[in-house]
């Protein structure tokens, strides 16, 4: 039907109509992507949504100040989770003190001193391999070498080391990142203007990573709190209803209690454990909050 | 007088890249000497040879000497901090410091263990105005320095320098980044600074070489073609390289 006149004007219609309906198409195109990626976006706020909605609603209740300050009583089906609160506390300041000094110390040390060599090759895969783990094998190794061992007994003391140990790869891995971070330039000024590498460490590099550091620190610290396989064999109790006033004492632990009362207690009321989870997860997302508080403002002061 | 003596410098990097062959030359104190010729000849490399801070980076060997006031600064016992503080040096980008306008120029200064306000603050203004600074910014000391212009943190990298009151500095194209005011204001107070001062530059042009060198190096490709009171060197210069280089024929 279409002459060879038809035809020679076909490509240049076809091109303004094709303009016109490609570009109808790429809009639709468009908005499918953006629902897509809205949805998964979604996907990920629901199950947390979900998750802290539901534990708020069915544990709620059982949040009162008695159970926040009083001793478990009458085989932890009444009264507090004290003990369990304090001892998650003292947990994660104890790893705190072994993994952070050290922590830093190593990613100073990565970042800032060692050259790439065989040595700083393993040291990373070591590293690397340390995050492997699973936490229950970090439990059992410090069951071996901290209580046994070294006899600390199943103390504050062994648990905490047993945590650092777990702790301090992320901790070393956002130190370097961190470290690294601080512009090549600012090392090079101060060494120029008679800086020793370590003055400049110590007052431009360190100072500098500190909201990087201090991020991965509450990161690190934030997955100890919430372990329970790592204190299991090396500082957590059943049940101990008072509070531990040495390091070298044993202490209930709030991810332990959950599991012994959501599994070893019979006639277990659901709001006690509800209520701990709770208090177990605002304990660690106010450690998130602390640590999103913290690189905000560091971003928003930030020179570089 | 000699205040610098490059004796037959040679140097090489790692990656073989920029390096210096065989160059030797006298760098004569109170005066402007200046370091000049196309990208990769070498003169970042023979500048950061004065301070020793190639020893950051990745070089593989350097054979000759370099004497500063006679004594070799290449021997590996020289302590170069102390040389570092004798022979300051301003980059090409400013790099100011993250700390305010005085912590920036009290830094070198309290890294030597001087931590006194009052000589901070005198060494402050003292070094501010000789880098024709001090009348923009002493009314916001404590203010980031990262707020100045570009050109007023180049002057500020100047003042540290000074602030340590060294005998050399050394500027490696200090106003490439700059407009023609903040660089008229740059040039001006390095020839104020020469009186008191040994000062080599690398300028970031031929013109800017022609204006400030008292003496004049020409480097090309590692090697010191020429070197010369600076008039000579820009109107009768007597290699033809340095001839079409300084006519514009390449570069």
């Amino acid at each position: 039907m279409s002459g060879p006149a038809s035809r020679t004007t076909a490509p240049e219609s076809n091109a303004g109509r094709s303009f016109r309906a490609g570009s109808v198409q790429r809009r639709l195109v468009q908005r499918i992507g953006f629902g897509v990626l809205s949805l998964t976006a979604l996907a990920t706020v629901v199950p947390i949504t979900m998750v802290v909605g539901y534990i708020v609603q069915q544990g709620g209740s059982a949040v009162s100040w008695e159970f926040l300050s009083g001793l478990p009583r009458d085989g932890m089906r009444q009264g507090g989770i004290l003990p369990a609160i304090v001892g998650t506390f003292l947990l994660t300041l104890g790893t705190a003190v072994f993994s952070v000094p050290l922590g830093v110390a190593a990613a100073v040390y990565l970042a800032e001193y060692a050259q790439e060599n065989t040595l700083t090759r393993l040291i990373r895969v070591a590293i690397i391999n340390l995050a492997g783990i699973p936490s229950v094998v970090y439990g059992l190794f410090g069951l071996g070498l901290f209580v046994l061992f070294l006899r600390f007994g199943t103390s504050i003391l062994s648990a905490s080391l047993t945590l650092s140990i777990m702790t301090l790869p992320v901790i070393i891995s956002a130190a370097e990142e961190a470290l690294r971070a601080v512009p090549q330039s600012f090392r090079t000024v101060s060494v120029s203007l008679g800086g020793t590498r370590w003055q400049t460490i110590w007052r431009i590099v360190l100072p500098q990573a500190v909201p990087g550091i201090l991020t991965g620190v509450i990161l690190g610290l934030e997955r100890a709190a919430g372990e329970t396989a790592p204190i299991l064999f090396t500082g957590a109790a059943f049940f101990l209803p008072r509070l531990p006033n040495s390091p070298l004492d044993a202490t209930m632990a709030l991810p332990y209690h959950l599991f012994v009362i959501s599994t070893q207690v019979p006639g277990m009321p659901v709001q006690i454990q509800y209520g701990t989870a709770l208090v177990l997860i605002v304990f660690v997302l106010s450690m998130n909050l602390a640590a999103t508080v913290i690189r905000s403002r560091a971003r928003a002061r930030r020179q570089w | 007088m000699d205040k610098i003596v490059v004796d037959n410098l040679t140097l090489q990097y790692t990656d073989g890249t920029e390096s210096l062959r065989g160059v030797s030359m006298t760098i004569p104190a109170n005066a402007i000497t200046v370091l000049f010729g196309p990208a990769g000849g070498g003169k970042s490399s023979l500048l950061r040879c004065i301070n020793r801070l190639n020893d950051l980076a990745d070089v593989k060997t350097v054979s000759g000497r370099v004497l500063l006031d006679g004594v070799n600064i290449l021997d590996p016992a020289t302590d170069v901090v102390a040389l570092r503080r004798k022979v300051g040096m301003v980059f090409a980008r400013p790099v100011v410091l993250p700390f305010t306008i005085r912590g920036n120029i009290t830094y070198g200064l309290e890294l030597m263990g001087i931590h006194e306000a009052a000589r901070l603050d005198e060494a402050v203004e003292q070094s501010l105005r000789l880098a024709a600074l001090w009348d923009e910014v002493h009314e916001r000391l404590e203010d980031p320095a990262i707020a100045l212009s570009g050109g007023q943190q180049q002057r500020l990298c100047l003042a540290r320098s000074l602030a340590l009151q060294p005998e050399v500095i050394l500027l490696d194209e200090p106003t490439s980044g700059l407009d023609p005011i903040s660089t008229g204001k740059v040039e001006a107070a390095l020839q104020e600074l020469k009186k008191d001062y040994t000062i080599v530059l690398v300028p970031h042009s031929v013109q800017q070489a022609g204006r400030t060198a008292d003496f004049a190096a020409f480097l090309l490709q590692g090697e010191l073609v020429e070197f010369g009171v600076g008039k000579d060197l820009f109107t009768r210069p007597s290699d033809q390289r340095t001839e079409d280089y300084v006519t514009g024929r390449f570069g």
